[in-house]
């Protein structure tokens, strides 16, 4: 299967993005990482370095979008989140300015550089705050794609990607709805709702169960807020019980969201797949996502888990 | 536009001490607030407000403006005497300062009233917002002068520092910084909570032009305000102030950094106020 890392693709968008005057692109020394270099390469007047201060760029990024700019800020996901929290509150999304909090090294995957650069809390903190969307693509086809959706969206934007290379399970120029959930497969046994590099190992579970007699569907979550409540409701309708999975704690993240929305609408035995309230290590990002429990043999025994559950009171 | 009008210092001055009467009379209606550092800056406001900045109160988008940001958003109630007194909102509406469904929230949000420029309140943000504003200028060619004021206990949030340290680097001429050094924070004393001296060595150190005067009078602000335009680096003004300023009871006194006034203590500080702005 023919693998791209999110990052890439979201370079190679926002260089296409560049012949628009009013986008800006912020870094924090960290622009050959998040590849916000491929656009400095061609509009480097506009690629503002701002150093080593999070805090500041978020306050930076605040000021261009409050004078009409269309402001790209982006680093390592547990700064970009994390560290400048309180000023993306007050600076962004409090005055719903036009700012686009772009992160990269998002989950386990990150590798060797350990807990202290693995994002694993940034959905349920971004999620949090009033004005806030919150996206995570499942593949880089789609990362090009919600690139040039959020380009487009008047106020404040989260997304989340990974480091690594992941399988491309869309198109080239698949189109990007925020707010949108896809079903990739139709099932009438589980529903398995996924983001991020966990939709992959949704598919791949779906094939597995589907040999072992079991119906899966698969819904790709790539915009977690707003949550697309209406195609989960009527997925579940029909399974009648869920599994989701992404990359992050299986605290304030998709797992959550998705609970949050079954629980007022329609409860639902629901199981999590996600890294269980700890933080990661250090080590090779294919044994970490198996030591985390984020692998699709994860989400397969999730889904025969929960559907043992339907129907019990 | 406020920087049309020639010069008239007595008028600059009766003007501060009526938006220092807003200031005591909305706190006081709103029962909370921060009268202490709104008399501290009024001066400054005054001298902003109907003198430096090109702005026009009737068009309060329009596009030539000059940008004031307000980093040390508790003294919102001395932003909104000034900004009505301007005539962006009626002065009748500083009265629902800090009231249910008003646009005068305890802190400034960005175009609510009209004219407030950024949302602040989390002290040691604004720097940071109005490096952005002045990049955008630089980027588009635009001649906007952007002016932000800090409070001196909030230069103790490492993130003006970064803010200091962009401003320099990308020479942001078109910043002017003020620091309203009234020496007093809720603790006490600035000095003894966290000191921030040797302070104009330290702006400089940071690569600022560093102006230090008498935060109260009115033709050392303009000067100053004058020098900044035609710096070549960004410019940090010290306002060497009195927190309090124009009410006897209220001057230097960490007090009423966070308090209002009580209905006796309202009326003898509006009734020295009136003597004090009659003696110009």
């Amino acid at each position: 299967m023919v693998k791209a890392a999110q990052r890439m693709y979201y370079g190679k968008a926002l260089a296409k993005l560049a012949e628009r005057k009013e986008i800006v692109v912020l870094d924090a020394d960290l622009g050959g990482s998040t590849r916000t270099s491929d656009f400095a390469k061609v509009a480097p007047e506009r690629f503002i370095q701002i150093g080593i201060a999070e805090q500041n760029m978020i306050g930076v990024a605040s000021g261009l979008a409050a004078a009409g700019k269309t402001v790209f800020a982006s680093t390592f996901a547990v700064f970009a989140t994390g560290r400048c929290w309180e000023q993306i509150r007050q600076a962004v999304a409090y005055p719903k300015l036009n700012v686009k909090i772009v992160a990269t090294h998002c989950g386990i995957s990150v590798g060797g550089d350990g807990a202290s650069h693995q994002a694993l809390e940034d959905i349920a903190i971004m999620r949090a705050l009033p004005n806030m969307i919150v996206i995570s693509p499942a593949d880089a086809n789609e990362a090009y794609a919600a690139t040039m959706a959020i380009a487009d969206l008047k106020g404040p934007c989260y997304m989340r990607m990974g480091r690594a290379d992941f399988p491309l399970i869309t198109s080239e120029g698949v189109k990007f709805e925020i707010g949108k959930a896809a079903v990739l497969r139709n099932g009438n046994d589980v529903t398995l709702i996924g983001t991020g590099q966990m939709v992959m190992s949704c598919i791949e579970a779906a094939g597995i169960l589907e040999q072992n007699g079991i119906s899966a569907e698969v819904i790709n979550v790539s915009t977690i807020k707003p949550l697309d409540s209406e195609t989960i409701l009527a997925s579940v309708s029909k399974t009648k019980c869920v599994v989701t999975a992404e990359e992050h704690s299986i605290i304030g993240g998709l797992g959550s969201a998705v609970a949050e929305c079954l629980s007022e609408n329609r409860p639902t035995p629901q199981i999590r797949v996600g890294v269980k309230d700890s933080f990661g290590e250090s080590g090779d990002p294919g044994e970490l996502m198996k030591k985390y429990g984020l692998t699709t043999d994860d989400v397969i025994k999730a889904a025969e888990n929960v559907i043992g559950k339907k129907g019990k009171k | 536009m406020g920087g049309a009008k020639g010069l008239d210092v007595k008028d600059l001055r009766r003007r501060a001490d009526k938006i220092r009467m807003h200031v005591i009379e909305m706190t006081s209606e709103a029962g909370s607030g921060h009268p202490g550092g709104s008399l501290s800056s009024a001066d400054l406001f005054a001298v902003l407000y109907f003198h430096v900045l090109r702005h026009d109160p009737k068009d309060p988008e329009w596009e030539g403006r000059d940008k004031f940001v307000l980093s040390k958003g508790h003294v919102a109630p001395v932003l909104y005497a000034a900004l009505a007194e301007s005539g962006y909102f009626p002065v009748d509406e500083l009265l629902t300062l800090r009231k249910i469904g008003s646009r005068l929230q305890g802190h400034p949000v960005k175009g609510k009233p009209p004219g407030v420029e950024m949302s602040t309140g989390s002290l040691g943000q604004g720097l940071s917002m109005s490096c952005g504003l002045a990049l955008a200028a630089k980027l588009d060619k635009k001649d906007t002068r952007v002016y932000c004021l800090l409070g001196d206990g909030e230069l103790q949030s490492g993130q003006n520092w970064e803010a200091m340290m962009l401003a320099s680097h990308y020479d942001l001429n078109n910043l002017t910084i003020f620091i309203d050094r009234n020496h007093l924070q809720i603790m006490g004393s600035t000095e003894k909570t966290m000191s921030i001296d040797p302070l104009a060595y330290k702006l400089r150190a940071f690569g600022l032009r560093v102006i230090s005067i008498d935060g109260h009078d009115i033709k050392k602000i303009i000067k100053a305000c004058e020098k900044a335009r035609s710096s070549s680096s960004p410019t940090a003004i010290i306002l060497n102030t009195v927190k309090g300023k124009g009410v006897s009871f209220m001057e230097n006194n960490a007090d009423f950094h966070g308090r209002s006034c009580k209905p006796d203590e309202k009326e003898k500080a509006l009734k020295e106020l009136t003597e004090r702005m009659s003696s110009w």
